[in-house]
């Protein structure tokens, strides 16, 4: 235990002195950004499609935000910054925002960038195809393009999550001469992608390697530094972390590695560890019980439970101190939206079994109150390990839990479609606004509609649906963050799921790759920053 | 034989089919987020809001056709796919295969004319470790000691491709990645050949050729090589052929751990992917492949035992 403890410790001084020495590295020690270079990347899983417009998976967001350039991109506090729209508007009605997009973008072939291909995007991808953005941008009834570099958009009634959802990853804008009248699922430009970005795609060998060069004619001038980036598909963990370790990869993201390496990597002197870039995602972890289940539909059996789980230990155990415990389902990473007056359910064994008694669920024999099934979200040990975590906390309190296990088509199945669980886990990003990423997880037209992580314990509570629909449409922002809070307690009074920790996923990339992170949307962003410092590298 | 080969695909088909979820549910899975209109747009790009029976007919009338179909995952023909990884494949079984042939064979005849003494048990003890030992655990020690540690050979994949190696050069790059590989698949296989040549070599030096063979008065050296070896051969051809039957299977492991472009890792990731017709389509190959080189098993028995003969 001691052991576990200090190691702990030490791991956490050693995050915590990466991302400071990289907070100032760029900056202050390392000097100006030095042209050149080859950066060879982890890509993994493969990626299916290049484009995040009809894809929202990470590693085509990973690789695409370099080929795309987003309207904005989002800073260390997710503040929006200018990227392909120099800047915006919105009208103090909130019925209309207005795009001012910057003059003399070209595409990678040579055509111009202008407001047809954001109008044609957005009402043939956005609008209809898009996995996330149709009810962010459900609300746009008309697009208008007085001149070829302003887009406005008309909206039915306000929708102030626009404006945190317009970069690369959020609302990709594709070049409309390839795609317009083309079927645009199957558009072999999903392939090869032709975009504004940084780098240019040059070629994809399946299952191997992918490769993007350099735009010389990139509309920021002086970027990017790299010359070329090479995205390599590393399946095996072990194997990356060799890969890392040597040298022949020199940047890695979302834990590419398991925990206990990351700890003996981040000790290296050519490697660094790094948590940030992540902020737009704000992913949190949670138990979803099923509310359908004869013992679960309880109140007092869902608070009991999760009195009986012990938060701190889950973070700083489980997941070795990549992950701080949750109160609510908003991230305290969305400090404006987030609600720390919710309701708490401190680590209390004693309170757990007396509530447990109180809903007439007594020891029997045995010691056994009653059984459960539990199913963990397929993503790796550190899931699993969270549900072996669970089967020993409720021990303590007298159920009895089974854990089960199986690929992520037959789990999204079992809990969004079929809904044959009892306890599931999952991670859900919460994004820069609840309503893109929060809200999917308690609104009542989800349930049981077998699309995957949505609404997935059944909970249906109409004061909820109508708040979260008031929410989409409030014009001035302190309104959507009151109405946010008073979700926030609601859910949390009824307990449908129970937030466990804000995960805190990292990077790893070598030590003399300087301004690998400079946007919270980082990992869904462009490398243009990026540059290898030639007189550290050994 | 056409007749095993479609038996095989059909009852794959609905094997498969058994799997929960589908393609569309796997895409939506991982792309974090998704709505109904999103998975029905999918579903209906993949030929997946069709009847079973339907679906099925029409993959029926594809085979009859030689048309393995199309992975909407990956957005290309399976052929196209197959024929991809194929090579990356044939080059790793080949070199790991033919190691493991020569060397276990060469290892197991010099065990059997020592049977007894230090070189076999030295010998036959090597094998046994190297065939209980885990596959993916002595391609992570080869990588550590290998390449982190000694940096001779790189940690994965096939080329280099940051270098941009040309002629000459881009041989050489692919036969330092296959070296690992290679060996690590093969120290397994290797350990299966020395045992059966031993054994073989033991069974065929009893037999009473071979004591005519001595009563001859020929040479140790020339009765173990022409008269054993030879008809020792037999079970490691027939050996030699199951194996040859799993190319395209791959090595899903050593795939993996090398992040080799092979087969196996297409296959396995189509699995879980629910790619069903591209898995579909390696399954079918595989089967044809399996067929084919039994045939040729056969056949290759009458060239080595001349006792063998075609039935008339």
């Amino acid at each position: 235990m001691t052991s576990t403890v200090s190691r702990f410790v030490l791991l956490r001084a050693t995050v915590l002195a990466a991302s400071v020495a990289s907070l100032f590295g760029g900056a202050a020690f390392a000097g100006t950004p030095q042209d050149g270079g080859t950066l060879t990347a982890i890509v993994q899983p493969e990626p299916v499609t290049l484009t995040s417009a009809i894809n929202t998976a990470a590693p085509t967001g990973f690789i695409s935000g370099n080929v795309f350039d987003g309207l904005v991109d989002y800073d260390l506090d997710l503040n929006p910054k200018p990227a392909l729209a120099e800047r915006w508007e919105v009208a103090p009605d909130g019925l209309s925002i207005t795009f001012f997009l910057r003059k003399g973008v070209t595409w990678h072939d040579g055509h111009p960038f202008t407001a047809a291909d954001v109008k044609w995007t957005l009402e043939n991808v956005w609008k209809t195809i898009h996995p996330r953005n149709q009810a962010t941008f459900g609300r746009v009834t008309q697009v208008d393009t007085p001149d070829d570099h302003t887009v406005i958009l008309r909206l039915s009634e306000p929708s102030l999550a626009i404006l945190s959802s317009v970069n690369s990853n959020g609302a990709q804008v594709l070049p409309k001469h390839l795609y317009e009248g083309t079927d645009i699922l199957n558009n072999p430009y999903n392939l090869k992608p032709v975009g504004t970005g940084a780098f240019v795609f040059k070629e994809w060998s399946k299952g191997n390697h992918l490769i993007l060069e350099r735009n010389p004619n990139y509309w920021d001038k002086g970027k990017p530094h790299l010359d070329r980036i090479v995205f390599k598909v590393i399946p095996d963990a072990a194997a990356r972390a060799a890969a890392l370790e040597k040298g022949d990869v020199q940047y890695a993201v979302f834990s590419p590695v398991p925990l206990k390496d990351a700890e003996r990597l981040g000790k290296l002197p050519s490697l660094k560890i790094e948590t940030r870039g992540y902020e737009w995602i704000s992913p949190w972890l949670f138990f979803d019980l099923n509310v359908d289940n004869k013992y679960l539909k309880d109140v007092r059996v869902r608070r009991a439970i999760a009195h009986a789980i012990d938060r701190k230990a889950i973070s700083n155990i489980v997941w070795y101190g990549f992950a701080k415990p949750a109160i609510s389902p908003v991230p305290s990473t969305l400090p404006a939206f987030h609600d720390a007056t919710v309701p708490q359910y401190e680590f209390d064994v004693k309170k757990a079994e007396a509530l447990l008694d109180e809903a007439g669920y007594k020891r029997g024999p045995d010691g056994v109150r009653f059984a459960l099934t539990h199913d963990f979200i397929p993503y790796g040990d550190d899931y699993k390990r969270t549900g072996e975590y669970l089967k020993q906390a409720l021990k303590r309190v007298g159920i009895e839990v089974t854990i089960r296990s199986q690929d992520t088509a037959a789990f999204t199945k079992r809990v969004y479609g079929d809904r044959d669980f009892d306890i599931s886990s999952a991670w859900f990003a919460a994004f820069s606004d609840p309503q893109v990423g929060v809200t999917r997880a308690y609104w009542s037209g989800w349930v049981g509609k077998n699309t995957p992580w949505t609404n997935g314990s059944g909970y249906r509570n109409p004061e909820v649906d109508a708040l979260i629909a008031q929410a989409q449409g409030q014009a001035r922002q302190e309104d959507r963050i009151a109405t946010f809070k008073k979700i926030q307690q609601i859910v949390q009074t009824d307990l449908p799921s129970i937030p466990l920790a804000e995960l805190k996923f990292f990077s790893v990339h070598a030590a003399n790759l300087k301004d690998v992170v400079t946007h919270g949307d980082q990992i869904y962003g462009s490398l243009k920053d990026a540059w290898f410092d030639k007189a550290a590298s050994n | 034989m056409a007749l095993v080969v479609l038996g095989i695909a059909v009852v794959n088909f609905f094997l498969l089919h058994l799997a929960p979820g589908d393609a569309a549910q796997v895409l939506a899975g991982e792309a974090g987020s998704a709505t109904p209109e999103y998975m029905a747009a999918l579903r209906r790009q993949f030929g997946l809001d069709q009847p079973l029976p339907l679906q099925f007919l029409q993959y029926l009338g594809n085979l009859l056709t030689f048309n393995l179909g199309f992975s909407f995952r990956h957005g290309l023909p399976v052929l196209e796919l197959i024929g991809q990884r194929l090579p990356a494949t044939l080059l790793l079984m080949t070199a790991s295969i033919g190691f493991a042939v020569l060397a276990g064979s060469a290892l197991g005849v010099v065990a059997a004319r020592n049977a007894g003494r230090l070189a076999d048990t030295l010998i036959s003890t090597l094998a046994l470790l190297f065939y209980a030992t885990p596959v993916f655990w002595i391609g992570l020690v080869l990588v550590v000691v290998f390449s982190v540690g000694l940096d001779w050979l790189p940690v994965g994949g096939m080329t280099s491709v940051e270098a941009g190696y040309g002629g000459w050069d881009h041989v050489k790059d692919v036969a330092r990645h296959l070296v690992l590989p290679a060996a690590t698949l093969g120290l397994f296989y290797l350990a299966i050949y020395t045992r059966l040549m031993r054994a073989a070599m033991l069974e065929v030096t009893t037999q009473d050729f071979v004591r005519t063979a001595v009563a001859k008065g020929l040479k140790p050296r020339r009765i173990a090589l022409r008269h054993v070896l030879r008809n020792a051969l037999l079970p490691v051809v027939t050996m030699l052929g199951v194996q040859v039957g799993s190319i395209l299977g791959g090595a899903v492991l050593v795939e993996t751990i090398f992040a080799w472009p092979g087969l196996g890792r297409l296959a396995f990731e189509a699995l879980f992917q629910r790619d069903l017709n591209l898995l579909l389509g390696i399954l079918l190959c595989s089967s044809a492949v399996v067929v084919v080189v039994n045939l040729a098993v056969d056949l290759l028995y009458t060239v080595l035992d001349p006792r063998i003969d075609f039935a008339r």
